[in-house]
């Protein structure tokens, strides 16, 4: 991308001038605001009931909130070591299948209040989080760190990351199986009524509760703690990071850990929402990447925001197309990204 | 001799014989060369077809078909990636695409009863060529709409949309009955040239020649396709090789190694990106179709990203990235590796019987274990693979680069 040029020393040609406008961040967002509009207008055009889509842009948040907590850590990494790392979303999959594994050895306790799960599944969820950041860290001393230390270049990277997806899914393949599992069998799972005919699980409002804390934990690491300024520092220049005496290997550990976690989390959380299948975090990984590239690389309130906008839109196609259309629906939303304004809402001009 | 032994045996030459021609000195002239080839290939076709038992035979011959469709597609990916760097992860994609455009094309639409059980959108009945070059034309168009407003980005961004035009494809086959055959296997695919085992025998062919396949059983078709796609193996590679020994290769190189430098010397970079891309794409496609008429049914299911794009990418590395023979060489040995493997899991049943009684169904994995670490550490240890790349400037210029 050629850079933009500044708009009062140069008079530009029409043609410039409207892709100006359209790359500029509002107008992404407007068109963000309209193809949620135009959803649901084809919505209410084929007699879909308004409550039904309001229902699904319910849901919508809540899947927006799981693929935030894959988002941010995959836009962190993104950021600070310019890998792509196409093993996301197989690292989502172990974190379900970690909960999964801590699940069998915790007595079952009774379900707690409206939710089909009792203690001992946040519990689990607490173990598999941090399990999931080790893996990623280990992934990166095992792999990266080697690489990086080979001067590979970042193609390289990228292509270890998606042989390091595969190495996680046949594990996962080889200890659990193909077929799909659930965390509770049997259990019913009621939706309830909001308000004004919105219907959700209470298992979701939880979700959607987790995800939130954990978004407002990681804004506290991110703004409070040096090491966090530090990641977004690194995030935001590298080389400018390096020059400034930040120890990057210590940053890189950190997102690693920290990405890791919270891909584990989101990996739990989406696992209760729908069931386990050692596919589900591949199927993620383009709503995923979707999502950070909306946002801008590198920034995890971008991510948060993307994610949210791609859960929504993802949710309303829903209530007109076929549901497995849903990864296509985060790709056309990518596409669009790419075409007018691929630096991302919060990105500056030709940043990308 | 038996006929068929030597019908087959003169089969196997033509593969064979190229083998021979390319592992004999270049120093040698041609005439002295090509009858040498003929004459050494057609004896170790012999050879092996007398020796080697005929069951075994014909499994060699399809594992030797599957290989060549996998060195195909390796071949296009060199062009994207081995010489111009294109991190292409949507390989699916342009194979699925292929191999149903071929399919498309070439069996004709059911009708009456028929129709209610298998639905597609059209089908021309066309000959097996017509349908492989269509698969390279709409597999190209399809590379031109991605590349088109991703290749002037930064490179990632290409191997997240191929990601993205893989499920796309994959999602399309599946959810779309009218278009062929949604979830069901599209069947019927037509075999090319499948008349000459055939007790009726091709009309157009003159009487003496049909009469020299008389032998043939429909059982050994699988030598006759196994020519098909050896012949296919061997244009893509010579034409391949002639591109990219061309001012053309000279530049996708230069793009690869030198974005910027190549920018400045006036070369437009995107368009250069986009030839490659397209031209891979194409070359993928035609694997699909080669695929497609070899498997006479297909579904979505057959162009999952592990065996359609994983390892095709394992193929590559391990072949040597900007090499075509390493691209073949790579297809040949995963491919082997990857059977081999099913034996090994195999034999090993009891053992893993012994460890979980769940573990022997899930075997297969094991194997995609292998090739995801065998990825890895050849990243680490030897990211030029097996043969690594040849270092040339022109093929005018007699000696190579050091």
């Amino acid at each position: 991308m050629d850079a933009m040029t500044p708009p009062l020393t140069t008079r530009r040609r029409p043609g410039e001038r409207l892709k100006g406008l359209l790359g500029s961040r509002w107008a992404l967002l407007t068109v963000l605001a309209l193809v949620v509009a135009g959803l649901w207008l084809m919505a209410s055009l084929q007699g879909i009931p308004g409550q039904r889509v309001l229902s699904l842009m319910v849901r919508g948040v809540m899947l927006g909130g799981i693929l935030a907590l894959g988002a941010i850590g995959l836009s962190l990494i993104f950021g600070v070591l310019r890998i792509p790392n196409f093993a996301h979303g197989d690292m989502m999959t172990s974190g379900a299948y970690l909960a999964l594994l801590a699940l069998s050895f915790i007595p079952l306790g009774a379900p707690l209040g409206p939710f089909s799960f009792g203690y001992e599944f946040l519990v689990a969820l607490v173990i598999a989080m941090p399990l999931v950041g080790l893996l990623g860290y280990a992934l990166d001393r095992l792999v990266f760190r080697r690489l990086r230390n080979q001067k590979s270049p970042p193609v390289i990277m990228a292509m270890a990351a998606l042989g390091s997806a595969f190495l996680i899914r046949s594990l996962i393949y080889v200890f659990w199986g193909a077929d799909f599992v659930f965390y509770y069998t049997g259990r019913p799972r009621p939706a309830f009524e909001l308000f004004a005919g919105i219907r959700v699980r209470p298992d979701q409002l939880f979700i959607l509760g987790l995800a939130l804390a954990m978004i407002i934990l990681v804004y506290l690491l991110l703004e409070r703690t040096k090491m966090g300024k530090a990641m977004r520092a690194t995030a935001d220049n590298p080389e400018l990071a390096r020059v400034t005496g930040i120890d990057t290997e210590s940053v890189i550990r950190w997102t690693w850990l920290i990405g890791g976690g919270l891909a584990g989390a989101g990996g739990v959380m989406y696992g209760l929402d729908a069931q386990l299948r050692p596919e589900m975090g591949w199927w993620l990984l383009l709503p995923l990447f979707a999502a950070v590239i909306l946002g801008t690389i590198g920034n995890a309130y971008g991510a948060l925001v993307g994610a949210l906008v791609i859960g929504i839109v993802w949710q309303v196609s829903t209530a007109f197309l076929n549901p497995a259309y849903g990864p296509g629906v985060a790709f056309m939303v990518l596409i669009l990204v790419l075409l007018f304004r691929p630096q991302g809402i919060f990105g500056k001009p030709g940043g990308a | 001799m038996s006929d068929v032994a030597l019908i087959k045996s003169l089969l196997l030459t033509i593969p064979l014989a190229f083998l021979v021609f390319r592992a004999l000195p270049a120093g040698l002239a041609l005439a002295a060369r090509l009858p040498l080839a003929l004459a050494l290939g057609w004896t170790v076709a012999l050879g092996v077809t007398l020796l080697v038992p005929t069951g075994v035979m014909s499994y060699l011959a399809s594992f030797a078909i599957v290989g060549s469709i996998y060195a195909v597609i390796a071949l296009g990916l060199n062009v994207q990636w081995g010489y111009t760097g294109l991190f292409n992860i949507g390989i699916a994609a342009f194979f699925a695409v292929g191999a149903f455009t071929s399919a498309l094309f070439t069996t004709t639409a059911p009708t009456g009863v028929a129709a209610g059980f298998t639905q597609q959108a059209f089908g021309l009945g066309a000959p097996f060529l017509v349908g492989v070059l269509a698969a390279g034309v709409v597999a190209g168009v399809l590379a031109a709409v991605v590349g088109g407003p991703t290749l002037r980005l930064r490179d990632d961004y290409l191997a997240i949309a191929t990601i993205g035009i893989a499920e796309l494809v994959r999602l399309v086959f599946q959810n779309e009955r009218w278009l062929a055959n949604g979830p069901q296997p599209l069947r019927g695919i037509p075999q090319p040239l499948v008349c000459l085992v055939r007790e009726a025998g091709c009309p157009w062919l003159p009487a003496p020649i049909m009469g020299l396949f008389a032998p043939l059983s429909p059982r050994d078709y699988t030598y006759v396709y196994l020519v098909i796609t050896a012949l296919f193996v061997i244009v893509t590679f010579m034409v391949l090789e002639r591109a990219v020994r061309s001012p053309w290769g000279r530049l996708l190189r230069a793009v690869r190694e030198e974005e910027d430098a190549a920018a400045m010397n006036g070369k437009d970079v995107a368009r250069i990106k986009l030839q490659a891309f397209v031209v891979g794409a194409v070359i993928m496609g035609m694997g699909g179709a080669l695929y497609a008429h070899y498997m006479v049914a297909i579904d979505y299911s057959h162009f999952d990203p592990l065996y359609a794009t994983f390892l095709i990418w394992v193929m590559l590395m391990l072949g040597g990235s900007g090499n075509n023979r390493g691209a073949i060489l790579g297809a040949f040995v995963i491919w082997g590796v990857w059977t081999g493997a099913a034996f090994a899991v195999d034999a090993l049943r009891p053992a893993l019987a012994a460890i979980s009684p769940e573990l022997p169904a899930r075997g297969p994995y094991l194997r995609l274990l292998l090739i995801a670490l065998l990825l890895i550490f050849i990243l680490l240890f030897r990211p030029k693979g097996l043969i690594g790349e040849e270092r040339f400037v022109s093929r005018h210029s007699g000696s190579r680069e050091a």
